[in-house]
C-alpha cells in the first residue's frame, strides 16, 4: 500500500505538467521519460524537461460509468485525451461539468485536484484533472 | 484582554491576487426540506440564497493551490523569488503536514522558503497577511504569499450547515509594482469561547446566540473603530469595505454600526451567493474589491476569527493597477458564474455525510 514515494517522486510531472521536448524530432511528450517514443535511440542526450502550459482540447472522450473506487462519488465522470497546446497527449479525468458540454476540441485546462487516498489515514495524492475553459480568458464569462 | 497593535512598515501591499470559488451550490431551501426546516425562511434571515459546495475531489488544498496559480497568472514575478508562503485555513486537509508545502510545490516556489500554516478560525488568512507585511516591510524576503481558504463543515441539521461553505483568495505581498499599498493595519484579540472544535471532532460546536454581541460585533465593532482612530479617517474616506460574513445579517449590521453605507460594502459582499467560507471570506471579498477598484480607491477590511479576534486593514489602490493584467486570470464574476445546483442527497454525498461500507 505504500505508494507515497512513488508518487512523490512524480510530484512535478503530476503538480505543474512537467513533460519533456525531444531535440532531435521536436515533439513534446507527457510524462517524462528518458527516451523518445518515436526516435528512440537517436533521442538520447536530447531529452530536456519541460514545463506544459496545461492547455489543450479534447481529443477523446468517454463517460465512465463503472470505474475506479477512488471516483465513485463522482460516477458518472468523463476521462478524456488531451491534445495540449504543445502537441502532447495526456489522459485525465474532466471535472465540474456534464459529458453533454463536451465534444471533440472543447477547450481545457488543467486543475490541481484529489487523486486518491491511501484511506482515512494515508496519505492523499494530488494531481492534474481537465475542466473547462469557458467563454473569457480562463473561466466563465458568458454573462 | 490583549490589545495588539500592528505597526505600519512601510511601502508593502498587494502585488497580486488570486480567487477560487467550487462551481457547485445548494440553496437554505433544499437543505431545510431534509431537516424539517422552512429553509427559504432561515435563507432570508441569513441573508444568504445559496452556499458553494467544493466537489468530492476538492479541499482546502486544491482550493489554495487554485487561487494562487490565479494570482501567479497575473503576475510577472519569478516564484523563486518568493521567500515566505502561509496557508490560514481551519479544514487543513492534514492535521501534520503543512497544506502550504503542496501549494508551494504547485506554484513553484519551493524550495528555498519558509512555509507555515495559519489557524485562528476565520481570520488565519488575514493573520497571514499581516506576517507577510512584516517580512516583506523589514525586507527579510521580496515577496512572501498569503492564502485564506477553507472546505467548512456544519454538522448536518445543524444552523451552521445553511451557510458553511467553501473558497479562497490568495495575496502576492511585495514592495515593487504594488497594485494596492497596505498602509495600516490593526488587531484586537481576546479570550472569548463563541465557537471552537475540539481535535479530533469531525464538526465545530458554538455558543449559539453567544456568537453574535460578545464576540463577532464586539470584534469587528472594536477592529473597525480602532483602525479609524488610528488612521484618523472617517468611514466616507474609503470607497470600498468589506467586513467578515459568516452570513448577509452581521456584516450589514456590522457596517450600519461603524458608519458604512451599502454601496461601500456591496462589491466585497458575496455571502449571498457562496455562503461563509470561513478563512476564505474577507480574502475572497477583497478580491471581488480588486475586481472592480479603480486608482486612489481606499479599502476598510475587518476579518474575524472565533476564539475571538479581528484584523483591520487600510488598504489604498494605487497608479499601478492601471497597468495590472487582471484578465490574465478570471475575476469572482467570472467564478461564481453559472454554478451547478445539488439537491440534498447529492451534496450529502460530496461532503461525505453519507457512512458507506466498504466498497
Ligand atoms: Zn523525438
Amino acid at each position: 500500500m505504500a505508494t507515497a514515494p512513488r508518487f512523490w517522486r512524480e510530484n512535478p510531472s503530476r503538480y505543474n505538467m512537467v513533460g519533456f521536448k525531444c531535440n532531435s524530432c521536436g515533439r513534446y511528450n507527457f510524462p517524462p521519460r528518458t527516451i523518445c517514443p518515436v526516435c528512440r535511440r537517436k533521442s538520447v542526450g536530447r531529452i530536456e524537461p519541460v514545463k506544459l502550459k496545461g492547455t489543450g482540447k479534447i481529443f477523446s472522450l468517454t463517460e465512465t460509468h463503472e470505474g475506479m473506487d477512488t471516483q465513485n462519488v463522482q460516477k458518472p465522470y468523463v476521462v478524456a485525451m488531451v491534445e495540449l497546446d504543445e502537441g502532447a497527449m495526456v489522459t485525465g479525468q474532466v471535472i465540474d461539468c456534464d459529458a453533454s458540454e463536451l465534444r471533440i476540441g472543447t477547450k481545457v485546462r488543467i486543475a490541481l485536484r484529489k487523486l486518491s487516498e491511501e484511506g482515512t489515514a494515508g496519505v492523499i495524492h494530488y494531481g492534474y484533472k481537465f475542466t473547462l475553459v469557458r467563454d473569457g480568458p480562463d473561466g466563465p464569462g458568458d454573462e | 484582554m490583549i490589545e495588539g497593535e500592528v505597526s505600519p512598515v512601510g511601502e508593502v501591499g498587494i502585488v497580486s491576487y488570486g480567487a477560487y470559488v467550487p462551481h457547485f451550490r445548494i440553496t437554505p431551501d433544499e437543505i431545510g426540506k431534509v431537516w424539517g426546516v422552512d429553509g427559504k425562511a432561515m435563507g432570508k434571515g441569513l441573508m444568504i440564497t445559496s452556499k458553494s459546495v467544493p466537489s468530492p475531489d476538492e479541499d482546502t488544498v486544491t482550493i489554495a493551490v487554485e487561487a494562487a496559480r490565479n494570482m501567479m497568472s497575473r503576475s510577472a514575478v519569478d516564484p523563486k523569488e518568493i521567500g515566505a508562503l502561509y496557508v490560514g485555513s481551519e479544514s487543513h486537509p492534514y492535521a501534520v503536514k503543512p497544506t502550504g508545502t503542496i501549494v508551494a510545490e504547485a506554484i513553484e516556489a519551493a524550495p528555498n522558503l519558509t512555509v507555515a500554516d495559519f489557524e485562528f478560525a476565520c481570520k488565519a488568512g488575514t493573520a497571514a497577511i499581516q506576517t507577510c507585511m512584516g517580512l516583506v516591510g523589514s525586507g527579510m524576503v521580496r515577496y512572501a504569499v498569503a492564502v485564506g481558504a477553507d472546505t467548512s463543515q456544519g454538522a448536518p441539521g445543524d444552523a451552521l450547515e445553511y451557510s458553511a461553505s467553501a473558497g479562497g483568495a490568495a495575496f502576492l505581498i511585495g514592495k515593487e509594482k504594488v497594485i494596492a499599498s497596505i498602509d495600516t493595519t490593526y488587531s484586537y484579540t481576546t479570550d472569548t469561547p463563541d465557537f471552537w472544535r475540539r481535535e479530533g471532532q469531525l464538526y465545530p460546536r458554538h455558543g449559539g446566540r453567544f456568537t453574535g454581541e460578545p464576540a463577532y460585533f464586539k470584534h469587528v465593532l472594536n477592529g473597525g473603530k480602532g483602525l479609524l482612530e488610528k488612521t484618523e479617517t472617517k468611514p466616507t474616506d474609503f470607497a470600498y469595505a468589506v467586513f467578515h460574513q459568516p452570513n448577509g445579517k452581521f456584516p450589514t449590521r456590522v457596517a450600519k454600526q461603524l458608519g458604512f453605507k451599502e454601496e461601500q460594502v456591496r462589491a466585497g459582499m458575496l455571502v449571498s451567493q457562496i455562503g461563509n467560507t470561513y478563512s476564505g471570506a474577507v480574502p475572497l471579498g477583497l478580491a471581488a474589491i480588486l475586481d472592480e477598484a479603480n486608482p486612489g480607491d481606499r479599502i476598510f477590511a475587518v476579518a474575524y476569527g472565533s476564539g475571538a479576534g479581528s484584523d483591520a486593514f487600510d488598504i489604498t489602490v494605487t497608479d499601478e493597477m492601471s497597468r495590472y493584467p487582471k484578465d490574465r486570470a478570471p475575476t469572482l464574476r467570472q467564478l461564481m458564474a453559472n454554478p451547478k445546483y445539488l439537491d440534498y442527497a447529492t451534496y450529502a454525498k460530496f461532503k461525505g455525510k453519507i457512512v458507506r461500507g466498504r466498497d
